[in-house]
């Protein structure tokens, strides 16, 4: 009961359209449409009222669930999971009341790489993973990578929404959102862990990923609304599909993902 | 409304998909002329070849919409006989136990909830007085009198009439061959009087308010036939004949009614969880036949901008869509209801100089195709 207090105290400040996660919910309007479509294509529409119907989903770092919700309300089974308990709590609270995602949306308070072990039940299960305004804030991106690769279906697709490493990534996310205009609360990111696409792509390419499009993202502070635009130079969106898997000559157990990332390393050094 | 019935209405142009077996009588026509001069205005399609406007009685569009809904039914349910006592609405935060969605108690005590309440209940809105929603609104010391007029032989009625007398405008629009609808905006007193009135004498009224010329004075009368020959000099082809209005012989049993005019809008249409359509959100005087049209466009626009918001995954309450409707809506409907209440001032009066402005007014947009093209094509929006 008291944490449940807690967790609605919590939920005014990410359940509030106009608060200090104004353009996270904005930004739905794109990235909501940018899963879906791309789902579409490659599944098909299930049913009328439901494209997502069937599909399972992981929401990686999911935080009060402003993305999964509208994913679970599109049909699909979602798993929204995050290392931070608080944020768990106010997204179950939050879900609980509308009947169309008690079903289907699902929360755990755990990080990826808990899930994706072999006790963690992850492997192999989704049939896409969103990892929005997650890989910026990593400093293992080849772990996150690798973990992904595992809880995904092959075929299965990973969805990336993130911040590119430029100068004018600096000027605008850090000095413009954090400190002047107050977007985001300052000390939100750190502009050392942005990753660029063309860095992001050789990651996951090298991965068992193929990358399939990569969009700019441009975000408008007087109208606080989100677009899609040329330029990937601040933030963007990024496909990547799991390729299917062939089998491994390697005799080597490839299902830890420590021994993985042990291989991959060494493949590397000797490349 | 979904399904086979697509409405854009307005009183100049109209398009309807007609659900197979119903008729919807054509306008070809709406001649509109001031009874106190001989100004008169005319809308129509070149040629009469199009269909200008429908109009369709409410009992056919009721009976329509019923028998759609029962398509529906699993996914819509009509809860015919019930009356709302109360609404809960959400508080703006989260409170322990309290559901944030929009409680409906009804008379006999059942309880529902809602991620989105629509207000479709009228001028006298009662989800719009419960959500303390503002309202700018005032009377017109008028009622309408609306009546079904039976026609003294059978013509082909395609032509709709409405002459601005001193005391309101009356119009009469085609029904069928030999029947028409009567809409009678007069004052209050006047009004109860017709409804008093023997069915012979009800009709000699119609016919003289139509027919008679007793309004007429004779500096406007010079003013507006010098007026008409300067037009007539410097846009030859443009202008009307002159058509007869039919008279009228009998009225429907019962069809005589009442019922008060005002003005109305809502200061908002929307809060968290709630939108107002309809006369619920404004109200007009029924001078242009516009009233039940603004509804039909309030509801075009809602459903477009739910639908998107329902394949984006979000919460149908929510008020981003919400506020995408109110502003497309509010601007729309305000210039309109401007107008309309601008003609309904305008048209108010004998006074002499407002006489002869309006008939110049008149007479000079009916000798000016484009500008006349340009209200059809507002009113049609």
């Amino acid at each position: 009961p008291n944490e449940v207090k807690r967790f609605q105290l919590l939920a005014t400040k990410w359940w509030n359209e106009q608060g200090d996660f104004a353009a996270l919910h904005s930004m739905n309007d794109l990235r909501v449409p940018f899963i879906r479509d791309n789902l579409l294509n490659a599944h098909g529409g299930r049913q009328p009222g439901k494209p997502l119907a069937g599909l399972r989903i992981l929401d990686v770092g999911c935080g009060g669930g402003l993305l999964t919700e509208p994913l679970g309300r599109l049909g699909a089974d979602v798993l929204g999971i995050d290392p931070v308990a608080d944020s768990i709590g106010t997204a179950e609270v939050h879900a609980w009341h509308d009947p169309d995602l008690r079903g289907n949306v699902r929360y755990r308070a755990i990080t990826l790489e808990e899930l994706s072990e072999k006790g963690g039940k992850g492997a192999g299960q989704f049939d896409a993973v969103v990892a929005s305004e997650v890989v910026e804030h990593l400093a293992d991106l080849e772990t996150f990578t690798l973990c992904c690769n595992q809880v995904l279906k092959p075929g299965g697709s990973l969805f990336i929404t993130t911040i590119n490493k430029t100068q004018l990534s600096y000027a605008l996310a850090i000095v413009a959102a954090e400190e002047v205009l107050r977007i985001v609360p300052s000390g939100t990111h750190d502009w050392d862990k942005f990753v660029s696409p063309v860095e992001l792509e050789r990651l996951l390419e090298s991965n068992g990923f193929h990358v399939e499009s990569i969009r700019g993202m441009l975000y408008n502070p007087l109208s606080g609304a989100w677009s899609w635009t040329e330029s990937t130079s601040i933030n963007y969106a990024l496909h990547a599909v799991k390729l299917e898997e062939e089998p491994n000559p390697d005799e080597d157990d490839t299902e830890d993902p420590t021994v993985i990332v042990a291989q991959a390393k060494a493949r590397r050094w000797y490349n | 409304l979904v399904g086979h019935f697509q409405w854009s209405l307005s009183c100049l142009g109209v398009k309807v998909e007609r659900k197979a077996g119903f008729k919807a009588p054509i306008w070809g026509l709406l001649l509109v002329w001031d009874a106190c001069s001989d100004a008169l205005i005319t809308f129509d399609k070149e040629n009469l070849q199009d269909e200008m406007a429908y109009i369709v009685e409410n009992n056919i569009i009721v009976a329509a919409l019923t028998k759609q809904l029962e398509n529906l039914s699993d996914q819509v349910r009509v809860q015919y006989k019930s009356k709302v006592v109360k609404y809960t609405w959400p508080k703006s935060h989260q409170v322990a136990d309290a559901i944030p969605w929009v409680q409906v108690t009804l008379a006999n005590g059942q309880t529902l909830q809602t991620k989105l309440l629509i207000g479709a209940d009228g001028p006298n809105s009662m989800v719009r007085q419960e959500a303390g929603i503002p309202t700018v609104k005032w009377n017109y010391d008028q009622s309408a009198v609306v009546a079904v007029l039976h026609l003294s032989e059978p013509t082909e009625n395609n032509v709709a009439w409405q002459r601005f007398l001193p005391t309101g405008p009356i119009a009469m629009l085609p029904l069928s061959d030999t029947e028409s609808s009567l809409v009678w905006s007069t004052s209050h007193r006047h009004a109860e009087e017709l409804l008093q009135l023997d069915e012979e004498s009800f009709v000699d009224s119609i016919n003289t308010a139509f027919w008679s010329n007793e309004n007429h004075s004779e500096l406007v009368e010079t003013a507006g036939s010098l007026f008409r020959t300067a037009l007539s000099v410097l846009m030859p082809s443009a202008g009307s004949a002159r058509q007869l209005p039919p008279s009228v012989a009998g009225i429907g049993p019962k069809s005589r009614v009442m019922f008060p005019l005002g003005m109305g809008h809502a200061s908002e249409y929307i809060r968290h969880r709630v939108a107002l359509i309809g006369d619920a959100a404004h109200r007009v005087h029924p001078l242009a036949g516009q009233g039940a049209n603004l509804g039909f466009g309030d509801v075009a626009c809602l459903t477009q901008l739910l639908s998107q918001a329902a394949f984006n995954g979000k919460d149908l309450g929510a008020m981003q869509h919400l506020l995408e409707y109110e502003t497309e809506r509010q601007r729309h409907n305000l210039p309109m209801m401007a107008a309309i209440d601008l003609m309904k001032r305008l048209y108010s009066t004998n006074a002499v100089p407002m006489v002869v402005l309006r008939t110049f007014g008149l007479q000079a947009t009916n000798t000016l195709p484009a500008m006349k093209a340009q209200i059809m094509a507002f009113a049609s929006k």
